[in-house]
């Protein structure tokens, strides 16, 4: 459950960059695994198109199966599936190179709006950022041990995923409807930026329940009453996301469980 | 926690309060003193009866300028009666609560926030709910009235948004203050997601509250014919100042509006929007926030005026704690004592004399659970 709901956007976005990056290579090399052709053309001659210049080919200016609607269209187009199964790409017959790996680009862009949620989700809500560790990167690090060499590579994937696994808790925070709520109410709505939350004071015996509870007790007494939704399983995806964010906002406080 | 005071102890309190009253009565207040002392030395009636009875005893009172008092009720966010009940009950006990008083204000002011996300049904129920309060009602929008069509249904139900009126010799200014310059054209969003932008408190792709340049001029216009000395209170939905920008506890032509009520003696600015007990005083601007019906805010993290004493951290297990409606009670002198009526904690007033001393005299009680 959990691996179908936070890597979900990052590995899916990925993929999809991929596939159409192997699908503008397969083209370039004149192997169009199912795409369709919408103009007449012999497909045989296909072969020699990456030698020659993209303008270089003989443009007819109408096309013979072009009905007598079809605007302004001179070119001869082909309709690309992608190998995500779903979308289709249209491009003009002669494009090669990197002009088509572009055009194959701005076409999953325009397939996948949600592509830079991640940054969206900070330039909204602005969570704070995890711990900087290129100080890793310097010196003569790691010698001699098991551990410690570390790339810009492992920092900049150590990033990039904590923050996004925050980015998926804040965006969970603010949406009444990621919370299941049957009164349109999200955490924001009483805690902005996650303020009043103090993570840092569980876990604590809390007087009205009559016992110690955990941080995700808490989110779950809320999300089941103020926000009026159902039981958030503990371990679960939406809980883990949500723990991530509220703890990330309060970078820098001391822990102090049992603090009331 | 607020302490919950005994039942002697507030007896004892208003009683005193009471005979304080009576040093100085016209002939209707004796009325009502008598019959509520009649009724508490004799048990018959509950000690919280005394109260009204402290209105209006001002020393300086005169016909000119008379002391009077008026209500509030703000920031009821309502939803439609069928997705959130907990809301719409918020705001029918507050029209519960200015209904009972006795006296009553001599009108009712709403703080704006009426709706959740600006919708008809919204805007339309909290109408009809607001109708049925007795008193006169006076009412401001707030953002989340207005951006999803900009104003429109709201001022179709409630009129303009900018007005001002003279009230026993105080001149009031209401003021549009969630004037956003636009950041949804260009990011192409629906009505819908430019309201949902603006709801979200911490959403930092909306712009920053103005007044702006029109408004201003209108102020200035309007105030022309004030006196310095002129008494003036100026409601507006956003605090006047800057507070916390992140939140938009902030008004960004905050210092330009306040430059123009700068030549009065002294002014008071009464805002909705913080959901909580906050004061501020700049030089000659006295500022107070008001209480929400829906839900509380937690404080801003950084940059709390001096003056304001915080409320204590509302209880979660409690959805009425933090919350609330309240009174103002105007003086001859055209300052205010503020009373934020907290549903579930005792009242507490900020006085004027607490304001004009720089929180030295009159303080109200200090919380012992600060907000984190």
């Amino acid at each position: 459950m959990y691996q179908s709901l936070m890597p979900y956007h990052g590995n899916r976005a990925l993929l999809g960059a991929l596939c159409l990056l192997l699908g503008a290579l397969l083209v370039g090399c004149g192997q169009e695994t199912g795409s369709r052709e919408t103009a007449a053309g012999g497909s045989g001659q296909d072969a020699n198109r990456p030698s020659k210049p993209a303008t270089g080919d003989a443009q007819p200016q109408t096309s013979p199966t072009a009905g007598p609607a079809e605007t302004v269209s001179t070119e001869k187009k082909v309709e690309l599936g992608s190998c995500d199964g779903e979308n289709t790409v249209t491009v003009a017959e002669d494009l090669t190179g990197q002009p088509l790996a572009h055009a194959l680009m701005d076409q999953w862009k325009r397939d996948h709006p949600d592509r830079d949620w991640v940054a969206e989700e900070k330039q909204a809500h602005a969570f704070n950022p995890p711990a900087d560790n290129s100080d890793l990167l310097q010196g003569d690090q790691g010698k001699g041990h098991a551990y410690g060499n570390y790339t810009e590579r492992d920092i900049l994937t150590w990033t990039r995923e904590a923050e996004k696994f925050v980015a998926e808790g804040s965006r969970i925070f603010h949406s009444a409807d990621e919370l299941g709520s049957t009164a349109g109410v999200s955490c924001d709505m009483c805690h902005p930026h996650a303020a009043n939350t103090h993570p840092e004071t569980y876990p604590k015996f809390q007087t009205q329940l009559g016992r110690v509870v955990l941080l995700r007790d808490m989110i779950d007494w809320c999300v089941e009453n103020p926000v009026r939704g159902a039981h958030m399983d503990p371990d679960g995806p939406k809980m883990r996301a949500l723990e991530a964010y509220i703890m990330a906002q309060r970078k820098g406080v001391e822990m102090d469980y049992g603090k009331h | 926690m607020a302490t919950h005071k005994s039942v002697e102890t507030k007896y004892l309190e208003e009683r005193r309060e009471l005979f304080h009253g009576m040093r100085n009565l016209d002939r209707r207040s004796f009325l009502k003193v008598s019959a509520a002392a009649l009724g508490a030395t004799a048990g018959l009636a509950a000690p919280h009866s005394f109260t009204p009875v402290s209105v209006a005893q001002d020393a300086e009172d005169s016909d000119a300028n008379p002391a009077f008092r008026f209500a509030y009720i703000s920031d009821s966010h309502l939803y439609e009666k069928d997705v959130n009940d907990r809301f719409v009950r918020g705001l029918l006990r507050a029209v519960d609560d200015v209904n009972n008083l006795d006296p009553q204000p001599d009108f009712v002011f709403y703080g704006g926030d009426l709706a959740q996300l600006g919708q008809v049904k919204e805007l339309e129920l909290g109408s009809e709910i607001l109708k049925n309060v007795k008193a006169p009602l006076r009412i401001m929008v707030g953002e989340h009235d207005w951006y999803l069509d900009m104003g429109r249904k709201w001022q179709d139900l409630f009129g303009e948004p900018t007005y001002s009126f003279d009230h026993k010799g105080v001149h009031f200014v209401v003021l549009n203050s969630v004037v956003e310059k636009d950041f949804w054209t260009d990011r192409g969003l629906t009505p819908m997601q430019r309201m949902k932008t603006v709801a979200g408190l911490d959403n930092g792709l909306q712009s920053p509250f103005t007044v702006g340049e029109p408004q201003r001029k209108w102020l200035e216009e309007d105030l022309a014919k004030v006196p310095d000395d002129g008494r003036v209170i100026v409601f507006s939905h956003s605090p006047l100042y800057k507070l916390y920008k992140q939140w938009n506890f902030w008004t960004d032509d905050a210092e330009e509006v306040q430059a123009i009520l700068r030549r009065f003696k002294q002014v008071v600015v009464i805002h909705g929007h913080t959901h909580q007990l906050l004061t501020n005083r700049i030089g000659n601007i006295h500022f107070h926030g008001l209480l929400s019906t829906a839900w509380p805010w937690p404080y801003a993290p950084e940059g709390m005026p001096e003056l304001t004493i915080e409320m204590s951290r509302p209880d979660p297990f409690n959805a009425n704690d933090g919350c609330g409606d309240g009174e103002v009670q105007v003086h001859p002198d055209g300052l205010v004592d503020k009373v934020y009526n907290l549903w579930n904690r005792n009242p507490i007033t900020v006085s004027k004399t607490y304001m004009v001393s720089m929180g030295k005299q009159d303080v109200p009680p200090k919380p012992n659970r600060p907000s984190y």
